[in-house]
């Protein structure tokens, strides 16, 4: 799959993010190889594969982690490679981690509002001396910030301390700090592991919900197929740092190469025979 | 065109000036001897030493040792400008130090804007720049104030005397602290991007090597009048229970609105998960690299009042086994909460100092070592958060703003996250 071809998006919306050939190598181990993908705005794109197969490698690529050891990652015509990651979500990638990382001994208020240190519009020293910028903008930041906290459904435990709060709660504090960063391009970790089905159905909904509302475009990382399938429009698969199947859910899902690459050789044979069952 | 003070502040400072006033009356009335006026210095000094660490180590999370090595430079620096003022009638010391403090630091603020703009620049590169700007505009510094000196000197000389001694004692406590914040920055700059127990042991080092270069002072630097290891005599006491707490309370009121800003969140994030501030737009080496700055300035302040409570200074004062002290108190009072060091510190002066060796038999002074160690060790097993914990009075406390008038919920076609929830 490496002859990956680059194409404007047929509804002319705007390249959000380019990669072209991004490989990391550590040590001996290729992590992630010759990697390429595209983004347009607005796409609800997964990247799935079996443990190991180097999906959180390039999320850490992306966000400026790891540096690559070859490759280019453009967002929106820009080269980011190199940059430190704050500097990168100040262009406008914000994601999520795979284990949660809230600030767990603040209240969700100020989990939220640290997000928006970047956009505060005061420094320090406004904030020593307490002058009128600072009272202007430090009330403007707190109201977004409890905007924020009640689409999400928060605004009740804003004086809660993040790692009090349950589960489920803590995965949408989460995600209203990274989109509290204003960010143009949202990078989910695993949204759903841990989760209930039930919970699992209502962040299907949610993520659905903020594209829209946010003018989102999201890649998203994920274990559970009815969560993948249920919501991406296009998938990548890698298996081994490589790319071996892109397509639309149905496609994936037809695709021997990614039966295998989940259940081991010959499981797509296997599976052919009982989908023919089914259909007689 | 004056805002309404809102009335926890109007609590903490008249609570303050009212601490200031009794315990001022008790020392004009005599009631309170010179013994305890001292304790109750040193109390309020380690008081601004400990919120300066409180912030680097308590709300940053960076592991410091080194907070004495600055107190110690505060303290030197302050010194010999009175020293020179008050012996020599000589204003070189000030207006050299005051040149160095200001070049410096405008040159650091300036390269700074300039190198954060280099892409990939590591931390040894820039040191050096910067290490090579201070040198250089300190050896320039003393060419100008070499000619800047007398007429400043004939300036001052024209004042009564009080009013001239003041004026030279406050700007030198001021100096001292700009140079240990400064001297912080640079220091800090390679240092900084240790791991934090890495970061401790260096900043460990930095405070054995200062102790070691006073103990040296007059023959290693040169400064013939502040006589190494036989330690600094002649400053003039002019530190008064007035300027302990005028010190005091302006750090209080600076780390308040501080922690309570945009910035402090930035400061307390990086302590919380470094990783994830990261990703959240927070620029960790500069708020790491800021901490510490205001914190060594704060240690500075400290160490220019210290100087001037006994008029007396030894290289043992700053030995590293002291830096401990800070760090002691800080943990004591609990981290992160700025009551309880400020509780800690008088506590600390109080009991060690004042207490103990008057409690304990003639001949037994010393052993208040054991007793104080001991003290700590049931408190840690009592009350491991520390004596506050997370306490704060009123006034330091974050106030939570009120929720949101539930009209303004955003309305948006089909689904809504509450419904979502489950």
């Amino acid at each position: 799959m490496s002859d990956f071809q680059f194409t404007p998006s047929p509804d002319g919306r705007e390249e959000i993010l380019r990669i072209e050939g991004l490989t990391k190598l550590f040590g001996g181990l290729r992590a992630v190889n010759n990697f390429s993908l595209q983004l347009h705005r607005g796409d609800l794109n997964g990247l799935i594969g079996p443990n190991g197969a180097g999906k959180t490698t390039v999320f850490n690529m992306i966000t400026g982690v790891y540096t690559p050891t070859t490759g280019s990652i453009q967002f929106r015509g820009q080269e980011i490679t190199g940059l430190e990651p704050f500097q990168i979500n100040q262009m406008g990638i914000a994601r999520t981690f795979q284990n949660i990382r809230l600030f767990p001994n603040l209240t969700v208020l100020d989990n939220v509002r640290i997000a928006y240190h970047p956009h505060a519009g005061y420094n320090l020293l406004d904030g020593i001396f307490r002058n009128e910028r600072f009272q202007v903008k430090e009330k403007e930041l707190t109201e977004r910030a409890q905007e924020f906290l009640s689409v999400f459904g928060l605004e009740d435990r804003q004086g809660e301390i993040a790692k009090n709060l349950p589960y489920g709660e803590q995965r949408r504090l989460e995600i209203a700090r990274a989109l509290a960063a204003e960010p143009k391009l949202l990078l989910l970790d695993e949204p759903a592991a841990g989760m209930n089905p039930a919970e699992t159905v209502a962040l299907m909904d949610l993520i659905h919900f903020i594209r829209e509302r946010f003018n989102l475009t999201i890649l998203l990382i994920e274990h559970q197929m009815r969560v993948v399938m249920g919501i991406c429009e296009y998938i990548t698969v890698m298996d081994f740092g490589e790319v071996i199947a892109r397509g639309t859910p149905a496609e994936i899902q037809a695709n021997p190469r990614v039966v295998e690459a989940y259940l081991g050789p010959g499981a797509a044979a296997l599976s052919e025979k009982f989908r023919r069952k089914k259909t007689v | 065109m004056f805002k309404k003070i809102d009335r926890s502040s109007l609590l903490f400072l008249g609570g303050a000036l009212a601490f200031f006033i009794v315990v001022q009356a008790l020392i004009s009335l005599n009631v309170l001897t010179a013994f305890w006026n001292t304790i109750l210095r040193i109390g309020g000094v380690m008081a601004i030493v400990s919120i300066g660490l409180n912030l680097i180590y308590g709300f940053n999370g960076q592991f410091s040792l080194g907070q004495w090595g600055f107190y110690a430079i505060g303290a030197y620096s302050a010194a010999d400008i009175t020293y020179r003022w008050t012996n020599n009638a000589s204003t070189d010391g000030l207006i050299v130090l005051l040149l160095i403090v200001l070049l410096v630091g405008t040159s650091i603020l300036l390269l700074y804007r300039l190198l954060s703009r280099i892409r990939g620049l590591d931390a040894l590169s820039a040191f050096t720049v910067y290490l090579l700007a201070a040198i250089g505009l300190s050896v320039a510094s003393v060419q100008l104030g070499r000619v800047i000196a007398p007429p400043v000197n004939g300036l001052l000389q024209a004042l009564p005397p009080d009013v001239a001694t003041t004026i030279v004692f406050i700007l030198a406590v001021l100096i001292g602290g700009l140079l240990a914040a400064e001297v912080s920055f640079l220091f800090g700059l390679p240092v900084l991007t240790l791991g934090s127990d890495y970061f401790g042991i260096a900043t460990l080092g930095f405070t054995i090597i200062v102790k070691v270069l006073l103990d040296n002072s007059d023959t290693l630097l040169g400064f013939t009048e502040m006589k190494g290891a036989r330690g600094m005599i002649g400053i003039p006491k002019v530190t008064s229970w007035f300027w302990v707490m005028f010190f005091l309370v302006l750090v209080l009121v600076i780390t308040r609105n501080l922690i309570h800003s945009s910035t402090g969140r930035a400061i307390i994030s990086v302590r919380e998960d470094e990783i994830a501030a990261k990703a959240m737009g927070i620029d960790v080496g500069y708020f790491k690299t800021l901490t510490f700055v205001l914190g060594s300035l704060f240690a500075g302040l400290a160490g220019g009042l210290y100087a001037h409570v006994n008029g007396f200074l030894h290289p043992d004062t700053f030995n590293f086994i002291k830096s401990f002290d800070p760090m002691i108190i800080v943990v004591f009072g609990g981290l992160g909460s700025i009551t309880g060091t400020v509780f800690a510190s008088f506590a600390w002066a109080l009991v060690l100092e004042g207490f103990l060796r008057l409690l304990l038999p003639s001949g037994f002074e010393t052993w208040r070592f054991v007793v104080y160690p001991l003290l700590l060790l049931i408190m840690m097993l009592l009350k491991p958060n520390g004596l506050f914990g997370n306490f704060e009075m009123p006034y330091l406390r974050q106030i939570l703003p009120p929720l949101r008038k539930k009209t303004s919920q955003p309305q948006s076609e089909g689904i809504t996250v509450k419904e979502a929830n489950v």
